[in-house]
């Protein structure tokens, strides 16, 4: 590329960067959006100038705001918390979780530090600084408008959180599910290349395209009824399966298969059958080969497929929405009921708190799996 | 690898696929030509209201479901009525008075052609769009110095990976009547805009939306291929005097061909079930999609029933329409296969 020939005019590198740089404002400028106007009382939200929604006026009239003092000694916290992520967690970490449980152990780990760091940064810190703008007299005045009462009003009073358990555990089903059955699946379609194994796919890569409301028009009617269906062979411990957390996991298991299939297919397709074939000759059944050989090495494809598999869980409106009743709702259909009530402007911003209380989570994901996003897209085309 | 084995490694999820969706796909064309209705029976109610001296008493007929006396349920018959549901759905006797009354506009009065409309062209413009933009990200991306892209791939993949619903609310609270961007607009053309009052503009937001969406997911695509696109070729092409429009239309798009089609027949299968915008952009009056339609029959009216075969007629003539996109794709990987056998 360093070529004489291949450099750019001047012009041309403008060009490009400055579309870049449009394309990053039109990119983040929604998300953006809706998280600065969160934190805003009804008023400066939905203001008329920019200005005034970003530093918020009738925010900081009604004593909400954020200091100078506040903003620095925020930052820095921050600047702390995130380094000692980086540098102390993994030591602790690998400390306390018994050989063979690392992934478990992470898991934990980043749990309890995130418990840690919002009962500190929302719970301790607000208290401190408190305390100190009050002494501190005009350094301690607030210059930024900044309330988190419609976070509280979301999570608190319309017990968000019950809708947050149970996105949690539909998402979290629905990956175990699909990448237990999946890997099986993909496994055996890469090391066969049988006819009936290219149908298998071909058909999948079908099923794909279905849009899911045909498949729920198909559940509904035995859903709702799979209780007198199911009496003959249960007895009286048949269930309603409508309403369910899992059979909307089964749903969306199921839902999920076909792209499931295809990708690990892709991963394990790059895997060289010699391993396993070392392993058949050392006298492995293919079972054996699979759990011995190829499972160490096939984790990178698994969590690729499995935040995959989470998005098409977490995301999910249309089948939740009508096989979910209103106790067990997920999280996404959970904020269609905010559109009913959005009458009055603090509503409406409750609405902007709950959505950006569910795209906190996705932004922390890519935030940590940036490469693993990528190398799933990539990985997906490349083979086809 | 034998057969035994491979049928036990795919058996749990050949199984779930048969169970939920090849199943259900059973059950929606059995059920599009059925209805279930309660029983209706006849009931005679006298109402009496006080009045001066006697009550006035009347007496009238009414018609009520049946009620199991055991249950407590209502008691529901199931008849084949052929296809009687695809009518209703399509409402075809309504299209030929149009078209014969010359009025064709008339046609998209009726909600599933109103439907199809949106869903063709939706997905036909936005496709090209998607197809283009992101090729012009991965462009400007291969262009920048390295410390850039990192960043700026973070940024790309957010509007790829937030909620569709989410993510198409976002964009309608920046639009709606008091949001910042309308109130912008305003101040710039001195007019009142209601960005939400009137069907085009709506579907102008949509294709925005959805090319937001999905543009990073070509762009990373297309990164990964500009990354391995042959520098002999594109030197020689130099040498040739090719400029740098014609290196890329004949050197670089051929290249990532392979991929422009993947990226079009996986955004074909997404945007033919678009859905997720017309609850965020609350479009129901102006606009709506095939998937919304049959989501629609399916969500309980104020009575609590729901248009189940109706449902079944509009999501089997949904499911023609996935055929008829997929089939020429399909061909092609069959060819394809069918050459790479020999």
């Amino acid at each position: 590329m360093s070529s004489k020939a291949t450099a750019q005019p001047l012009s041309l590198k403008l060009a490009s960067g400055a579309f870049l740089a449009f394309w990053c404002l039109i990119a983040a400028f929604p998300i953006v959006w809706i998280a600065v106007m969160s934190v805003k009382s009804p008023r400066d939200a939905f203001a008329a100038s920019a200005w005034d929604v970003i530093t918020g006026p009738a925010t900081r009239a009604a004593g909400n705001g954020l200091s100078l003092i506040d903003i620095v000694l925020g930052l820095v916290f921050l600047f702390f918390a995130i380094r000692w992520a980086f540098t102390r967690l993994p030591g602790l970490v690998e400390r306390f979780t018994p050989p063979g449980m690392i992934a478990l152990g992470w898991l934990i780990g980043a749990l309890v530090y995130g418990l840690l760091f919002v009962l500190i940064f929302f719970g301790v810190l607000p208290y401190v600084f408190g305390a100190l703008n009050s002494i501190l007299g005009p350094l301690g005045t607030p210059i930024i408008g900044l309330t988190t009462e419609h976070y509280v009003a979301v999570w608190g009073e319309n017990q968000f959180y019950r809708n947050f358990m149970n996105s949690m555990i539909v998402t979290a089903g629905v990956v175990t599910v699909s990448l237990t059955v999946g890997t099986l699946a993909g496994y055996g379609l890469a090391r066969s290349g049988s006819n009936l194994a290219f149908w298998l796919l071909i058909v999948a890569l079908v099923f794909r395209a279905l849009p899911h409301s045909v498949l729920v028009a198909g559940y509904l009617p035995w859903f709702i009824n799979s209780a007198e269906i199911l009496r003959p062979i249960l007895g009286d411990l048949s269930p309603t399966l409508y309403g369910q957390p899992w059979a909307i996991i089964a749903v969306l298991v199921a839902i999920n298969q076909p792209f499931t299939i295809w990708m690990l297919r892709s991963f394990f397709q790059n895997i060289p059958s010699e391993l396993d074939e070392a392993a058949r000759v050392d006298g492995c059944s293919h079972f054996q080969a699979f759990r011995r050989v190829i499972m160490p090495v096939m984790w990178p494809g698994v969590i690729t497929t499995g935040l995959f598999s989470f998005l098409l869980g977490y995301n999910d409106f249309l089948v939740t929405a009508l096989l979910l009743d209103a106790q067990n709702q997920t999280m996404v259909p959970a904020i269609a009921g905010y559109f009913n009530r959005e009458t009055t402007t603090t509503d409406q911003v409750e609405a902007v708190a709950a959505a950006v209380s569910i795209t906190a989570p996705l932004f922390l994901l890519v935030m940590v799996f940036q490469r693993q996003i990528v190398s799933g897209l990539t990985a997906g085309a490349v083979k086809g | 690898m034998k057969f035994k084995t491979f049928f036990w490694f795919v058996a749990p999820s050949v199984f779930m696929m048969l169970l939920f969706i090849a199943a259900p796909l059973i059950s929606v064309f059995i059920q599009s030509f059925q209805v279930t209705q309660p029983v209706m029976q006849q009931v005679e109610v006298e109402t009496c209201t006080p009045g001066f001296l006697t009550q006035t008493c009347t007496t009238e007929v009414k018609t009520v479901p049946t009620i199991d006396e055991e249950t407590g349920k209502t008691i529901t018959t199931t008849s084949w009525v052929g296809l009687q549901s695809y009518r209703n759905v399509l409402q075809m006797d309504k299209v030929w008075e149009a078209v014969s009354n010359g009025a064709l506009r008339d046609i998209l009065q009726i909600d599933f052609w109103r439907a199809l409309r949106f869903t063709l062209v939706f997905t036909l413009l936005t496709l090209p769009l998607v197809i283009g933009v992101g090729l012009i990200i991965a462009l400007a991306v291969n262009n920048a110095t390295k410390a850039v892209r990192g960043p700026v791939i973070f940024i790309s993949l957010l509007p790829f990976i937030i909620t569709p619903v989410i993510g198409s609310l976002s964009i309608y609270w920046l639009f709606v009547g008091d949001g910042i961007l309308t109130a912008t607009l305003e101040r710039w053309t001195g007019q009142d805009i209601a960005m939400f009052a009137q069907a085009w503009t709506i579907e102008l937001l949509m294709y925005f939306y959805r090319v937001w969406h999905v543009a990073p997911f070509a762009f990373v695509i297309f990164y990964a291929g500009l990354q391995t696109v042959n520098m002999d070729t594109l030197e020689s092409a130099i040498i040739d005097g090719a400029n740098r429009f014609e290196r890329l239309r004949y050197v670089i798009v051929p290249h990532l061909m392979p991929l422009i089609i993947f990226i079009a027949l996986i955004h074909l299968m997404d945007c033919y079930r678009v859905f997720d915008e017309i609850i965020g952009f609350r479009s129901e009056a102006h606009v709506i999609s095939l998937q919304w339609l049959t989501f629609n029959f399916l969500t309980p009216d104020d009575a609590g029933n729901r248009a189940i075969s109706r449902a079944a007629a509009s999501s089997m003539l949904t499911m023609i329409g996935i055929v008829i996109l997929l089939i020429l794709p399909l061909r092609r990987t069959w060819r394809d296969h069918k050459g790479g056998a020999h």
